[in-house]
């Protein structure tokens, strides 16, 4: 009995040990972000940013310099977020990189062996309620994307469209930690491929949904890969022009009485957004060249 | 990476001084700022602090400088307290005829980034040089200007103390 009861806690351990390190690596903690690390890669962010997307952020001053906001953009750009990055750098050289400053992602990007632990680094957490009002309670601006996985695949040709899906969680989230919400209104990500169909049949006959919380399986011509399916392993974007522009604060309480109404206030957010989208959207010319 | 940029003005180093040492002057004729905001109780002088953000590129560099020289009507220099390390300075000098020189030195560096950081210094440069003469222009244009209104005032001054 003694020795078939050893090999088996050893396995229990090992099997724990695996475990904790997956929650962990899945969910990212509010320690993992690292300044001198973002300060690192700055440069390489700047260099891209500026001399192959040709990027534009607008109005940073928007956000409230010394207390904690709930930035809310418009999700771009498939599983290559390209305006997040350009986002992320903007504040870090608009703030500094001191000020803590976290954003939302998909488990499965925070998972990722290389590029998950870069995200953990600056500032990434993995997307939940929990998770944005623990960074929130610390004073830090926290980014979500309420339009995940469903917007960012969207057709190209919906580019100027801002589509939640009726997610909400954003303003409840605003809500419960007492907290304005900045909206952030980018155009371009959905040109760095040609986004054909989010294949949401696909994913649900599939399964995703239940198995790794996937509403889609898009379909796009991208490269290097031409027709990619489901954009796992990402894609080289090309050199679409991004445009973000950061929109006034939005105080709920003080817009919309001591007790707002969500839906109210959902329909209010996306409908400035919308408007500011349209307003980016007139300003291009051309697809990509912008 | 150090860069410099001058030009003539036709206008008294007193007449330079007078723009450049007033704050509120900066978001009017330097190319690419975003802010300069006064930090602190004093305005300008040694030791006056502001917030500065320059576009450069796709992001607002910038943070927080110190003026660390101010020698009256020649040199004003800054360096960065905070932020972006970089370092400023104005150099006028006297050219005789009411005309002076104005130069425009600025310095920066990129902590860490490897090649890239190298490569973003270079990148910088350009888009940098050209804010640099653009301000020189503006500038000019401004001081000139101002150099014209004082040369008129006193012309009216003149014809008030000795009516023909």
């Amino acid at each position: 009995m003694y020795y078939v009861e050893a090999p088996r806690g050893l396995a229990a351990k090992a099997l724990d040990y695996v475990r904790g390190r997956a929650s962990e690596r899945l969910r990212g903690r509010l320690d993992d972000r690292d300044p001198d690390y973002i300060r690192e890669v700055l440069p390489l962010l700047w260099l891209i940013s500026t001399f192959y997307f040709r990027a534009e952020v607008r109005d940073l001053g928007n956000v409230p310099p010394d207390r904690p906001v709930l930035l809310v953009g418009n999700h771009s750009g498939g599983n290559v977020i390209v305006d997040t990055f350009i986002f992320s750098l903007a504040f870090s050289t608009y703030f500094g990189v001191e000020r803590p400053f976290h954003q939302l992602a998909h488990n499965l990007a925070i998972a990722w062996p290389f590029a998950g632990g870069m995200l953990r680094k600056s500032g990434t957490l993995s997307a939940s309620h929990e998770h944005a009002e623990e960074a929130l309670a610390t004073g830090a601006p926290v980014l979500v994307y309420p339009g995940g996985d469903w917007e960012t695949h969207r057709p190209s040709w919906q580019s100027d469209r801002v589509d939640f899906a009726g997610r909400d969680g954003f303003v409840r989230l605003a809500l419960d930690a007492g907290v304005p919400i900045v909206p952030v209104v980018s155009i371009g990500g959905q040109e760095t491929a040609l986004f054909l169909s989010r294949g949401a049949r696909l994913a649900k006959g599939l399964r995703l949904d239940r198995m790794a919380r996937l509403k889609v399986l898009p379909i796009s011509l991208a490269l290097p890969w031409g027709l990619n399916v489901g954009d796992f392993a990402g894609h080289l974007p090309l050199p679409a022009k991004i445009t973000i522009e950061v929109l006034p604060p939005i105080d709920l309480e003080r817009e919309f009485g001591p007790a707002p109404d969500v839906d109210e206030v959902y329909a209010h957010v996306t409908a400035q957004m919308q408007e500011a989208l349209d307003g980016l959207a007139a300003e291009r010319r051309w697809p990509v060249i912008g | 990476m150090r860069l410099g940029e001058s030009t003539q003005v036709a206008a008294t180093p007193e007449t330079v001084w007078y723009i450049l040492a007033d704050p509120e002057n900066y978001l009017r004729f330097m190319s690419g700022i975003t802010h300069w905001e006064v930090v602190g109780q004093k305005p300008n002088g040694l030791g006056a602090r502001y917030r500065i953000l320059i576009r450069v590129g796709a992001a607002e560099v910038g943070g927080l400088v110190e003026m660390v020289e101010w020698n009256e009507p020649f040199d004003i220099a800054w360096h960065s307290v905070t932020g972006v390390d970089h370092r400023g300075r104005w150099r006028i000098r006297e050219r005789g005829e009411g005309r002076c020189r104005v130069e425009y030195r600025f310095a920066y560096g990129v902590v860490g980034g490897g090649v890239a950081g190298m490569l973003m210094q270079l990148g910088a440069a350009l888009i940098v040089r050209r804010q640099m003469r653009r301000t020189l222009q503006q500038l000019k244009r401004q001081v000139e200007q101002e150099q014209r209104r004082l040369e008129a005032e006193r012309r009216r001054a003149a014809r008030q103390v000795a009516p023909a």
